[in-house]
């Protein structure tokens, strides 16, 4: 696709679709997909502990919940970096997901709780004698995928139809995004909500019918995830590079001038917005059996601010570099907190001051070649 | 949505040299393409528009002169309908009513706008810029699916060679000069072939050299579409208007007069709110 800008092309070659990755970049992205899909089982399963190769269920959870990290950083850029909507709100979604999946492993705990009653622990906890309206049906596994994507998906639609239709943008639509995770949060905090307050959902005992510490079933989940993030990139990459994802890039550079070209934004920014969401509520459902909790801290503003520093400290706008920046970050975090705990505020500080000023391309923006102008 | 309405010229038949003579075609009197009845704006206190009544006839080029203030950019935000009027009518062709339709309707029935500061997606190739630009599926979820046609294809070529810019066609449009901007913000209006063009101060800001070329670029575009120039630049309105068309001139809100250049240079109260100073 490189011309030479001195001389004027005699003919006009146009590529009739971009494609989604170069030759290299393929077989890069299937060779870590190999190697992560044989070597998990056999480090996990077929190793001896007293190997160095030897994976433990306590590394097999923590990669496991980076890579749902990743998953919502992916699906954040996919809003931010090329739609140019900032929504620090994302938590929201992920929890969503997360307390869809977290309902349907309560309800598999049985009688195996600790008042041995059908009812989930908190229910007896409260006094109450029935099963919600809202709680019908979650014992069913397909009923949940089904909840997982819809609840998130139809909140992000409702919510992103008032806003990009009164034409909220910039920082008024972060805050507004920030003030609807807060005030969800102060909801699930309330035990007559149904969700269980402010200790939301944990003991988890099975999915389907698999004891969910198993290491087998640590495997799988793993896997599950590995494979969900492999898929959202590859379903990023190509809408990004269609012509969809050109029309989106528009709206983040020159809303106005797009405008009067005659496209109206709504439609465009509605499906990136709520696609977003539905990957993020994704992440959370895989992120709740792995981790065994999901309470409404996960919807603290706190929370979603994180997420956007993933994704910058990654690079944003690139799709692979908010997936390192998630890696990058909660490493940096879970080795942080375990050795020097105090130090983690300080380190995120760190972070705030050095990425926007030596790393304004993120991290992913050290491999580039810089600009030729 | 619209349909973009009756085609009557069609695009390129306009090559630089067809209109170089000076008795271009003159406007047809029972064809408006444009009419703007007792439009009024006002903003808090102040009447930003008060009374407007314009008339723009197919095939026209109207320049428009008036000083800071005094409404010409806001006349433009009705007609594209980024304003709303208080009161008054804004009739596109025939009988299509703009005030009730949004700004992307109004770009699909056939109004392209060009901004003061030249606007284009600095990210993407000047290609991409205008292949965006065309008219074709503008829904998000046939958008998904879409290739490149061959149509479009021969019709960025076309605007590439039209405005020059087929040296850099594969630049990213944020490293292009100013001038250079400029017209392929024009070139991204050609592709959806407006029926008016309105330009807002196009010459702002450009060398002379750029401002040659951009003159030589409007010129000739005269048979493809009507078009409403904003401008300062004195010369550049003496250069495009020629002896006879015609130039309107606003001040605080309203229509002054109406006229060739020569009849306004002469004109009493053009002189005193506006030339003179």
């Amino acid at each position: 696709m490189s011309v030479a800008v001195s001389e004027a092309p005699v003919t006009f070659h146009l590529p009739v679709r971009q494609r989604l990755f170069g030759r290299r970049e393929w077989i890069a992205f299937w060779a870590v997909v190999g190697f992560v899909l044989a070597a998990t089982p056999i480090c996990a399963l077929a190793t001896p502990a007293s190997s160095p190769f030897y994976l433990s269920t306590y590394a097999l959870t923590l990669v496991g919940k980076i890579m749902c990290y990743a998953l919502v950083a992916l699906s954040l850029d996919l809003v931010w970096g090329f739609c140019g909507v900032l929504s620090l709100g994302h938590g929201l979604f992920f929890a969503l997901g997360g307390y869809a999946m977290g309902m349907y492993l309560m309800r598999s705990i049985g009688l195996d709780g600790v008042y041995h009653s059908p009812l989930p622990d908190f229910m007896v906890f409260l006094d109450w004698k029935a099963l919600p309206w809202f709680w019908q049906g979650t014992e069913h596994f397909l009923y949940t995928l089904l909840l997982i994507v819809l609840v998130p998906g139809v909140v992000a639609w409702i919510f992103g139809y008032f806003t990009f239709r009164s034409r909220v943008k910039g920082v008024y639509l972060s805050i507004i995004t920030q003030a609807m995770t807060f005030a969800a949060m102060l909801l699930f905090y309330r035990n007559e909500t149904g969700f269980g307050g402010n200790n939301g959902f944990t003991d988890f005992k099975r999915i389907l019918g698999f004891p969910i510490a198993a290491p087998g079933t640590r495997v799988c989940l793993f896997l599950l995830t590995f494979l969900v993030l492999a898929g959202s990139f590859l379903l990023c990459r190509f809408l990004v590079k269609s012509r969809l994802g050109r029309v989106v890039t528009a709206i983040r550079d020159a809303e106005s001038r797009l405008m009067f070209l005659g496209y109206n934004p709504l439609g465009y920014k509605l499906f990136v917005w709520t696609l977003s969401a539905v990957l993020c509520g994704i992440a959370g459902a895989l992120y709740v059996p792995q981790v065994g909790i999901i309470n409404p801290s996960e919807m603290s503003p706190t929370n979603s601010i994180e997420m956007a520093i993933w994704v910058a400290v990654g690079g944003r706008g690139t799709l692979l570099g908010p997936i390192v920046g998630a890696f990058l970050v909660n490493g940096a975090k879970s080795f942080l907190t375990a050795s020097f705990a105090e130090y983690w505020l300080f380190f995120l500080g760190a972070i705030f001051v050095i990425v926007p000023i030596y790393l304004p391309q993120g991290v992913i923006g050290l491999f580039k070649p810089p600009r030729t102008k | 949505m619209k349909p973009a309405g009756i085609q009557t010229t069609t695009f390129g038949s306009g090559a630089p040299d067809a209109d170089k003579s000076p008795d271009f075609p003159t406007p047809d009197p029972h064809r408006t393409i444009l009419y703007l009845e007792g439009v009024t704006v006002t903003f808090d206190a102040i009447k930003a528009l008060n009374n407007v009544n314009l008339l723009i006839y197919e095939g026209e080029l109207r320049c428009v002169i008036g000083p800071n203030g005094a409404g010409k950019t806001t006349m433009m935000d009705v007609i594209t309908g980024k304003t709303k009027p208080d009161s008054g009518r804004v009739i596109l062709g025939k009988d299509l009513d703009l005030l009730r339709l949004d700004e992307p309707m109004i770009a699909s029935a056939g109004v392209g706008r060009k901004f003061q500061k030249p606007t284009v997606f600095e990210r993407h190739p000047v290609w991409e810029n205008l292949e965006l630009a065309m008219t074709t599926e503008r829904r998000w979820y046939r958008c998904l699916h879409a290739k490149l046609t061959s149509e479009t294809r021969d019709r960025v070529e076309e605007t590439l060679h039209l405005t020059g810019l087929m040296p850099v066609a594969f630049r990213a449009a944020g490293q292009l000069s100013h001038g250079e901007k400029q017209r392929l913000e024009i070139g991204m209006l050609l592709m959806q072939r407006p029926r008016v063009l309105l330009l807002d101060e196009p010459a702002a800001g450009m060398s002379d050299r750029e401002t040659e070329q951009l003159a030589e670029l409007i010129e000739s575009l005269r048979s493809t579409c009507s078009m409403v120039v904003v401008e300062h630049d004195m010369d550049f309105v003496a250069q495009l208007a020629g002896e006879r068309g015609q130039v309107t001139v606003m001040a605080e809100g309203r229509v002054l007069v109406e006229g060739t250049l020569d009849q306004i240079k002469k004109d009493e109260t053009v002189i005193a709110s506006y030339l003179g100073r």
